[in-house]
């Protein structure tokens, strides 16, 4: 039963994601990332990982492709523009694709992977909370100071006058 | 939890497939019918509350009907019912230059964002159809669907109206989300949880034991997400993306029928929701507000009913007394005065909590 809830989950993000890089029409590449995001997030479910899951919810879909949509439906003639899918260059592409399939499935084939047993953990929130202000301090802060400076950024480039 | 009480059930009534897979599915989509009913029925007594409600504060009767016969009902009781039915014989209308996959979509997404809202929602003391460990966060999560439907509503709809209102409803919500969000880690700090029912048992043994009187400044964090959750919510003061006066109805303009009521039924809907949030967040959830009296698992879901009934009212009663607000007023409250309280209250609270304990 798990499988088959895993595999549908598994199979709805791939093949919207597909979906995403082979429609020509903006707007319906981004609601196929929709589906795409809430597949990622059953694929978090599944690995335990309540809490991102819920962040990907809220950070993904709330935000970042509630501004994806926006910034299509402020571009003029969005339904009638047809984006070409093929690649200009594709000699090179090829080259790059195949080399990043050999190093991808090398990496898939030697990592000895951590098999943990399918125990439902009390409570993830209190160890990503815990790790983040213990041991992974630093780069937290980084990650804050850097998202800020980006925040203030933005505030400043997008004032009149500018 | 009622999905592995359910489940037991099954597999006692039906021993043959015992431990099925399918089983627990069904176990699974039971619960999710009965919300479903109840979302239908709940609608159309909110629906009665509101016409009656308001009709009363702007000193008028409001539906009436005299005995039982076809016209509304006793007090009108049966106006919701006929408004019902309305909307279902209602012809169905696509415009021609719509674009009508998204058309069709919009409606049910953005019922499915506040559909599934309603499975982390505590209703008693063990009615809960999924008891997630992140329940308070998932609510808030999955509210952010809306959002993209009401932006593919307005602009499958092909009308300038719509969009205009679409993109007035996805601004608005995404704002608003952050004070929501703040004032409830409010909540958070206090309990040390994200779980509905945790977040409920912290506050037993009485009215004084509730979130909202933990601290000085629980009061000001429930405020704000009680105006955040009506900005959410569209409701009056913030129903500026269906603002009649200059949208003619915002993003539903091209909608009618079923797809209409489909709006209508998430707006209701949603409001139970951020009640039952704030109920549970600030009120003592299924908890009574006097120790030990009528404390039984059966009361806790009037007692959890009655909160929720009773800001629904507030909710109803605002709408119908105060005016809309600007759309720079909008912004200049969320981002201005809700803010910077809010940020100065989770530290206030975090401060308080650490030196005075909880």
């Amino acid at each position: 039963m798990a499988d088959m809830v895993f595999w549908c989950i598994a199979a709805l993000t791939v093949i919207s994601a597909a979906f995403v890089v082979l429609n020509n029409q903006l707007l319906y590449a981004a609601i196929g990332l929709l589906f795409t995001l809430f597949g990622v997030a059953g694929l978090y479910v599944f690995l335990w990982a309540d809490f991102i899951a819920g962040v990907q919810l809220l950070v993904y879909i709330g935000g970042i492709l509630v501004l994806i949509i926006f910034g299509i439906m402020l571009t003029n003639q969005i339904s009638s523009v047809r984006l070409s899918q093929t690649n200009v260059q594709q000699g090179v592409g090829a080259v790059v694709v195949t080399w990043l399939f050999i190093f991808l499935s090398m990496v898939i084939s030697k990592t000895p992977w951590l098999i943990r047993p399918a125990l439902e953990p009390e409570s993830t929130t209190a160890g990503v909370g815990t790790l983040l202000l213990t041991r992974y301090l630093l780069p937290f802060e980084v990650i804050s100071v850097l998202l800020l400076g980006a925040l203030i950024g933005a505030a400043v480039l997008s004032r009149e006058g500018n | 939890m009622t999905v592995d009480f359910i489940f037991d059930l099954l597999n006692q009534f039906l021993p043959g497939f015992s431990g099925n897979g399918f089983l627990l599915l069904f176990a699974m989509l039971i619960p999710c019918l009965i919300l479903f009913g109840f979302i239908a029925v709940y609608a159309l007594v909110v629906i009665y509350a509101e016409l009656k409600v308001s009709s009363f504060i702007q000193d008028k009767v409001g539906p009436m009907g005299q005995g039982f016969g076809f016209h509304a009902g006793k007090w009108g009781l049966l106006q919701p019912v006929a408004d019902a039915l309305k909307l279902l014989t209602k012809e169905d209308i696509i415009p021609g230059s719509a674009n009508r996959v998204l058309f069709i979509m919009a409606p049910f997404m953005i019922f499915i964002g506040a559909f599934v809202s309603f499975v982390a929602i505590p209703f008693g003391e063990s009615i809960i159809v999924a008891d997630l460990n992140i329940g308070i966060f998932y609510i808030l999560g999955v509210g952010s669907l809306a959002v993209i439907a009401l932006i593919l509503a307005g602009w499958s709809s092909n009308n300038k109206w719509s969009l205009y209102g679409a993109m007035r409803s996805a601004a608005q919500i995404v704002s608003y989300e952050i004070p929501a969000g703040i004032s409830l880690i409010t909540v958070i700090i206090i309990t040390g949880s994200l779980n509905m029912q945790e977040i409920i048992a912290y506050q037993q043994g009485g009215i004084f034991n509730w979130i909202l009187f933990d601290n000085p400044f629980i009061p000001v964090a429930f405020v704000i997400y009680f105006i955040s959750a009506l900005a959410e919510t569209n409701r009056t003061p913030f129903d500026l993306p269906e603002s009649e006066s200059e949208l003619v109805a915002g993003f539903v303009t091209e909608y009618s029928g079923m797809r209409y009521a489909f709006f209508f039924l998430s707006e209701y809907a949603n409001m139970f929701v951020v009640s039952a949030v704030a109920a549970t967040g600030f009120l003592g959830g299924w908890q009574s507000p006097i120790s030990g009296y009528l404390d039984s698992p059966g009361w806790s879901v009037f007692w959890m009913m009655s909160k929720i009934a009773f800001l629904i009212f507030i909710m109803i009663w605002i709408r119908w007394t105060v005016p809309r607000l600007r759309v720079d007023q909008l912004m200049n409250v969320c981002w201005k005065v809700f803010l910077p309280i809010g940020l100065i209250n989770i530290f206030g609270v975090a401060i308080w909590t650490v030196l005075l304990g909880s």
